[in-house]
């Protein structure tokens, strides 16, 4: 059985991991198995110590007496009503309200799903401009923090619990007889909440307010006031970008706004309907990153080496547009940056160049191609200012430093955790016993108020009163959803206690906006609530660019030769702030798959060099050394890995976040680079790593699921062959009769479904799809998804519904093991949304013996899972290997504590009482949110009509910010959906109506099984030229 | 006469509360046990266990009503209050426009009763009361002060009424007040226990008679039977000069044992046997969680008899939910409050409402109907958009004085209406092309099945 994928027409390669590519023989023991999951039956038949026959009646028989015993017996259940029920709050109706999902400079304006009063799912606002009704995977699992246990519930003072009166009074003592004092926070862009903090500066007057951020910007905000005058990060629109280049800067995963960047990026990737252009992304990094995953040329480059291929492009550049180049090295293969310059040109006015560096030389370079390039008014905006983050480097460095020298009396941490997410943290922590006190705020005793001789905890978000500002004349709301489930106040309200204001945050909010309202002032501030965002217009400024180029040039490093560490910030976890959320912590990264861990990427070519030998999700510690400091963790092999350099992730290894948080990872933060007086996540010198020799396993999930080595799971092509043909990299297989070929489709052994009412269905983009993985976690709130922890992710027993399969790929002839040894370096990367395709022909209806898993009259493939005995053979059967088994009784069980949202009466509340927890030896897999389409058709019965396109969709698609998934009904031919697969009605042999899709890129996964589903992919189309793909 | 006595106590019990509670003393009955009274009367009406005593006691409360109630049939005098048929009429409208918020004829509600009203006062009074109470009472009217504070000094809205509504109101309180517990009738002609509902959904009881008769005949003629075989054998054997076969023939006897033992007897015996406790084991493990007829004490003595019976108040009211969530909802004592803030403020269950709202503790009444988990119903679906009465499911809700669990809550009692029931499409857009599609196939009329509505995910998620 050929296990590497290949495509009739391309001949193009597929693998899914380097096990795969490699044929690591574990691999392979693994992937020619049914059930490659661990299946403790087998081993206790040859151990010979299993259960006899005895045993087996005296449990049948104890179980059956204890089943009948328990069924008699019926509790007596309570229904207790509400003493005075609020008049808007109807037991089983939800309510949604506008709210503002932030979390350090992450930002989201979200609509928040409430049931009984409990929040318990976040949507995108469609009615934000700043993150475009889209959500991230941290959006999304913020709802699960909420219910946190390890919260702090009530004031401390001294590690005691105290009242909020004598912690204010002690508070307001200590501040009035302290000398100097800071209050460091991460990037606040509050209108309310900063005038609450000018309210405490006005009372003290020695009060300095310190910002920082986890991952700075403060080298654009620096270079763009030398640039242009205006110390601001600018708003960037993608959406009107033709020619892509970015350094380093994943917009499409961490950097600044990815959540709308990922829109903005899929609105230029998207095709059909005549639309046969596309954007062209060039993406130079070091690790591999969802931007340059998403790239059509992707170029690893040594974080060292960024410098130089900007300078390198600005002179490509200003050659051609006749400005004086600067100084700077040659680079060895410029083929594909004097490429990029040439494409830049080329659609100049649509061309954007960005950078994650926080050098201000290579800001400044980079700010002069994007004035050649005419980019300013165009695709960045310097006039509509991004405010998340504001955070001055040095401001924090010198803070650090004067906390040492002991210059401040008190420090009041605001939401703030530099103990823990500061380079200097340790440097924090011994500077606090020089202070008199020390305040924080934050919701949990973190690694910063463990040290605090005052914790004044604050609300969680969904609890508070707040307005944000994330973009200049950008406004939006936050509003309670839940009365605070402890004795916490908000923040805000503690700044008014201590500057001595008696007015409450939430007067002090509706106030100063409603002097901006006119008219019924109260009917305008509703509005603002119920919509939760408002835009005013600003000014606009005229901009030219004065940046010294030349001796920014010069200031720009030369590439170093040694080891080189690149700390990044993944797509789950984050900054860790939300470390202790299980589901983030079991979201597969959605490059290496993983979870549970934060690992060393390195290049397979440095792990030859190693001699890391690799096992079945096994490998080895490695020990990292960067100066004086010395961690171990383990390496994790990663295709696309710049040579000579490691990656390492932020946000594990909290050592008092929490009990889900503490026991990951390892804290990459102390190693971020901050001499040069800015903050440097790449370390370019004194990088030592070495192997450890200890076995390590890293669950990994991408190599679970194996289609036995079927054909055309991924179908690709180019846009200049789409162009000419729109079928192209379509590929259309033939099933071999008595009467010559014929096309899966018609030819069947069954005898159809008949759809009278609704036909559910949807459709994946490839090409829109970027792989960050907020679906996912959509699907795991919405459908209570159990985490099941690292072991058993390890025993290939994960849970989640749907999945984001990641496939390298590459152009090399099979066989030709060189050329996949290269393409192994630098790989292609296609991301695949994967769920139950709800088959019209399901495979595992037909096995299942006791008809648990049967169709319904809508198209949906349904599971009973009262009916249900775990044979698992539809789990066999099923060809897309989507259904899941339940090993264990996931919830109230304590083996399963890091499942918090089922294992706790706190955590619980988060759970959707629309949808059963499935017991344990039971099937699983995605409905289709069927409990979103009963509700929705409810609703429409009730008011008497269709329901209408859009109104009922999936937890994926309504999650998606690039909207990559789209949810409808095929019957209702206005839908979307009917839109975008072109629909349309033919008679088939048996003279019944049929629907056929004549969208050509659409395409059924594994169309020659006929199982026909009613997921449909649209092919993936990259930008890249014909000769070279 | 017998039977007419009972069926008009029956009437008084469940319509005439007043009198009802002048007959408790005579009873030693607490209000509580009410429904107990009428359980026994039931039986009486079914001739079966009620037996001689309740017989006694029965007639003994009919003579006791005959008496109570002979004044009130005796009071009919000229008293200008016109009894026209069409005056009563649009008496009876602006009644129950206007009135019925605070007033009814047979109860105190949150005014008084206004029963015989126009025999109390004359209709000058009253037509000076209804205009402008307060006036009345600031005359000093001894009769109109004494009202006032008796309810608790809740005043009266004033009508803008002319005379002859006035007095057409008076009419068709009079005419109401003379035919006092009608109202209630109906319902309990229409009452039925949970015995009562059970032997309904069984086989007629003509069936059982039918058979034992056939039992019994078929027994006898056995008997005959026999008794001819030993007549005719006895005959033969005392005959000289049979053949070898007659003589077997007349020679032959029943060998039970042989049969008792042989292994047809035994097999078939067995056969039986495993039949009869497999078919019991499997219907005593179906009836494994089934709740049906589950009736728990609760915290607090409502009566849904008073409430949805006696005083129809809808359903609605109170179940705020029940027209557009899942849940029904369990009122909330707000809502309990709107009335009984001022009416029956003195009773002990009701202080019980008082006590929770005042220490801030939510009534934890006992849940009677159970749904599992695994199963998603919704009020919504159900009554608002199919319209089904709340009875359907809940049985004679309107008669209980205590709740109880009316249908099994079984899957197949579920499926079963599923199967049986019409789709209430009338004019909802949303079954348009159903409807259409439906009666292209099928002449009948289109049933929950036939749109789905026996698929699994339809109530599992």
């Amino acid at each position: 059985m050929g296990i590497n994928h290949k495509m009739e027409n391309t001949k193009k390669q597929y693998w899914k991991g380097l096990e795969e590519l490699t044929k690591n023989p574990e691999y392979e023991k693994y992937a020619d198995k049914e059930f490659p999951e661990y299946l403790p039956v087998g081993e206790e038949a040859e151990g010979g110590t299993g259960a006899s026959r005895r045993d087996f009646l005296k449990l049948m028989g104890f179980g059956v007496a204890a089943a009948s015993l328990a069924a008699c017996e019926t509790p007596v259940r309570k229904a207790i009503p509400y003493l005075n029920k609020p008049a808007d709050v109807d037991p089983g109706v939800p309510n949604y309200y506008a709210s503002t999902y932030v979390n350090g400079s992450e930002y989201c304006s979200v609509v928040v799903k409430t049931r009984e009063g409990r929040p318990i799912k976040i949507d995108g606002n469609k009615l934000s401009s700043v993150s475009g009704g889209g959500t991230s995977s941290q959006a999304q699992a913020s709802v699960l923090s909420l219910y946190d246990k390890e919260r702090l519930t009530a004031p401390e003072l001294g590690g005691k619990k105290v009242s909020w009166e004598d912690l204010d009074k002690e508070v307001i003592k200590q501040l009035s007889s302290a000398k100097k004092v800071a209050l460091v926070s991460n990037s606040v862009y509050s209108p309310s909440t900063l005038k609450s903090i000018e309210g405490l500066q006005n009372k003290y007057p020695s009060l300095v307010h310190v910002q920082y951020d986890q991952v700075s910007a403060s080298g654009i905000l620096s270079a763009n006031e030398s640039s242009f005058g205006i110390k601001a990060l600018p708003s960037y629109d993608f959406s009107k970008a033709d020619t892509i280049v970015s350094f380093d800067a994943d917009f499409l995963g961490s950097w600044i706004n990815p959540t709308l960047f990922s829109k903005q990026f899929a609105q230029t990737r998207k095709l059909s309907n005549g639309k046969k252009s596309m954007s062209r992304l060039y993406s130079f990094e070091s690790n591999l990153s969802l931007t340059g995953a998403n790239a059509d040329y992707r170029t690893a480059i040594k974080a060292s080496e960024q410098g130089v291929f900007v300078a390198n492009l600005y002179n490509a550049i200003a050659s051609k547009v006749g400005m004086s180049k600067v100084s700077a090295p040659k680079i060895a293969d410029s083929a594909i940056l004097m490429k990029a310059a040439a494409d830049l040109l080329k659609t100049k006015g649509r061309s954007l160049v960005v950078s994650g560096s926080n050098n201000e030389n290579v800001q400044v370079l980079v700010n002069g191609i994007n004035s050649m390039l005419a980019s300013y008014g165009a695709t960045i905006n310097l006039n509509s200012a991004v405010y998340t983050k504001k955070g001055d480097d040095k401001e924090m460095i010198n803070f650090i430093k004067g906390l040492n020298a002991g210059s401040y009396d008190g420090v009041i941490f605001y939401n703030a955790n530099p103990v823990y997410d500061h380079a200097q943290g340790a440097q924090i922590a011994t500077g606090l016993k020089k202070a008199k006190f020390s305040i924080s705020t934050s919701d949990r005793k973190d690694e910063t108020a463990a040290l605090a001789t005052v914790i004044a905890p604050d609300n969680h978000y969904l609890e508070s009163w707040n307005d944000f500002e994330p973009v200049a004349g950008k406004f939006s709301f936050s509003q309670p959803t839940i009365s605070p489930l402890f004795d916490t106040r908000q923040a805000q309200e503690s700044f008014l206690a201590w500057a001595g204001d008696t007015a409450s945050y939430f007067d002090m909010l509706k106030s100063s906006w409603s002097a901006s309202l006119t008219g019924d002032i109260q009917a305008g501030w509703d509005k603002l609530l119920q919509d939760g965002v408002v835009e005013k217009t600003i000014e606009t400024t005229e901009i030219t660019f004065v940046g010294d180029v030349s001796s920014a040039a010069q200031k720009v490093s030369t590439p170093a030769s040694g080891l080189e560490l690149v700390i990044y910030e993944n797509y789950s976890v984050g900054t860790g702030i939300q470390a202790n959320n299980p589901w983030l912590q079991e979201m597969p990264d959605p490059i290496t798959k993983s979870v549970w861990d934060n690992y060393i990427t390195v290049a397979p070519k440095m792990a030859e060099e190693l001699g890391l030998v690799l096992g079945d999700m096994e490998t080895q510690l490695v020990s990292l050394t960067v100066g004086n400091q010395t961690i171990k963790a383990p390496a994790l092999v990663q295709p696309g890995q710049a040579a000579g350099t490691i990656g390492l992730a932020l946000g594990y290894g909290r050592t008092n976040g929490g009990k889900v948080a503490n026991k990951v990872g390892v804290n990459a933060y102390p190693f971020i680079d901050n001499t040069k007086g800015f903050q440097n996540k790449s370390v370019t010198s004194g990088v030592k790593l070495e192997l450890s020799g200890e076995k390590y396993r890293v669950a990994q999930t991408q190599t679970h699921e194996t289609y036995m080595g079927r054909e055309n799971v991924v179908q690709e092509s180019i846009l200049s062959k789409y162009k000419k043909d729109e079928s192209a990299g379509r590929y259309h297989p033939m099933i071999s009769t008595y009467s010559g070929a014929k096309k899966p489709g018609t030819i069947s052994l069954w005898k159809g479904h008949e759809y009278p009412n609704h036909h559910w269905g949807m459709t994946i983009d490839l090409n829109s799809c970027t792989g960050c993985g907020a679906c996912t976690v959509s699907c795991q709130a919405e459908n209570n998804v159990p985490v099941v922890g690292k072991e058993e992710v390890l025993n290939r027993r994960e849970m989640t519904w749907l999945r984001i399969d990641r496939y390298y790929s590459s152009d090399a002839p099979e066989g030709d093991l060189t050329a996949m040894e290269i393409a192994a370096e630098n790989p292609e990367v296609t991301f695949q949304p994967m769920m139950c395709q709800q088959c019209n022909n399901a495979p595992c209806e037909t096995v299942c013996p006791v008809a648990a898993t049967n169709h319904s009259s809508e198209g949906l493939n349904q599971m009973a899972y009262n009916r249900c005995i775990g044979t698992r053979y539809c789990a066999n059967n099923c060809p897309y290997k989507v259904r899941r088994f339940n090993w264990f009784k996931y919830h109230d069980n304590d083996q399963f504590a890091d499942n918090t949202s089922m294992n706790n009466d706190l955590g619980k509340m988060v759970l959707n009482p629309d949808v059963t927890v499935r017991a344990r030896g039971v099937m699983e897999k995605c409905s289709f949110c069927v409990q979103r389409i009963q509700a929705g058709k409810l609703n429409a019965k009730q008011e008497g009509r269709r329901p209408v396109d859009g109104e009922i969709t999936s937890a994926c698609a309504s999650a998606c910010p690039s909207e990559a998934l789209v949810f409808g009904d095929l019957k209702d031919p206005n839908s979307k959906i009917s839109q975008m697969l072109k629909i349309k009605e033919v008679e088939n042999e048996k003279g019944k109506k049929d629907l056929e899709v004549t969208e050509p890129r659409a395409y059924h996964m594994l169309e020659e099984l006929r199982v026909d589903p009613n997921v449909w992919y649209f092919t993936k189309i990259r930008n890249k030229e014909e000769n070279e793909a | 006469m017998y039977v007419f006595y009972v069926a008009m106590l029956k009437r008084d019990i469940v319509g005439h509360k007043v009198l009802l509670k002048s007959l408790y003393p005579l009873l030693h009955l607490q209000p509580l046990k009410k429904g107990k009274l009428k359980l026994m009367f039931k039986n009486t009406s079914f001739n079966s266990i009620g037996g001689a005593l309740n017989r006694v006691y029965a007639l003994l409360l009919s003579f006791i009503l005959i008496i109570v109630l002979t004044p009130a049939q005796v009071s009919a005098q000229d008293d200008g209050i016109p009894t026209d048929e069409a005056v009563i009429a649009s008496g009876e409208k602006l009644f129950k426009a206007n009135c019925t918020v605070c007033h009814a004829i047979h109860d105190k509600v949150v005014g008084p009763a206004l029963k015989n009203v126009h025999q109390r006062r004359d209709v000058a009074w009253i037509t000076a009361f209804v205009k402008n109470s307060q006036k009345v009472i600031k005359s000093g009217d001894p009769y109109a002060v004494k009202l006032y504070n008796e309810y608790n000094k809740t005043e009266m809205t004033s009508f803008d009424f002319e005379n002859e509504e006035i007095l057409s109101i008076i009419s068709y309180i009079k005419q109401e007040s003379s035919k006092n517990p009608a109202a209630a009738a109906p319902a309990a002609a229409e009452s039925g226990d949970v015995a009562a509902v059970t032997t309904n959904q069984g086989p007629s009881p003509f069936v059982n008679v039918i058979l034992i008769v056939l039992t019994v005949i078929l027994v006898l003629i056995l008997v005959v039977l026999a008794m001819i075989i030993g007549l005719l054998k006895k005959y033969i054997s005392q005959k000289d000069g049979l053949s070898v076969e007659d003589q077997e023939i007349a020679s032959q006897t029943t060998d039970f044992g042989a049969l008792v033992k042989s292994n047809a007897f035994l097999g078939l015996v067995a056969f039986i046997f495993t039949a009869i406790v497999l078919k019991s084991v499997i219907d005593g493990l179906f009836t494994i969680g089934v709740q049906q007829g589950y009736q728990p004490t609760q915290p607090i003595a409502f009566s849904h008899q008073i409430h949805a019976g006696q005083y129809e108040i809808d359903c609605n009211y109170c179940h705020t939910g029940v027209r557009k969530s899942k849940n029904a909802n369990i009122p909330s004592p707000n809502i309990c409050m709107n009335c009984h803030s001022s009416i029956k403020t003195e009773s002990p269950e009701i202080q019980k409402i008082y006590a929770a709202v005042e220490n801030n503790e939510p009534i934890q009444w006992v849940r009677i109907h159970n749904l599992p988990d695994l199963a998603y119903f919704n009020h919504s679906q159900h009554v608002d958009v199919a319209e089904i009465e709340c009875q359907t499911c809940h049985g004679p809700i309107e008669e209980m004085d205590v709740v109880y669990q009316y249908a099994p809550l079984t899957m197949g009692w579920c499926i079963n209406c599923h199967r049986e029931t019409d789709v209430n499409t009338k004019g909802n857009e949303y079954y348009d092309n159903l409807v259409e599609l439906h009666a292209e196939k099928s002449k009948e009329p289109m049933k929950v099945e036939d749109i789905g509505g026996l698929e699994c995910s339809k109530c599992h998620y």
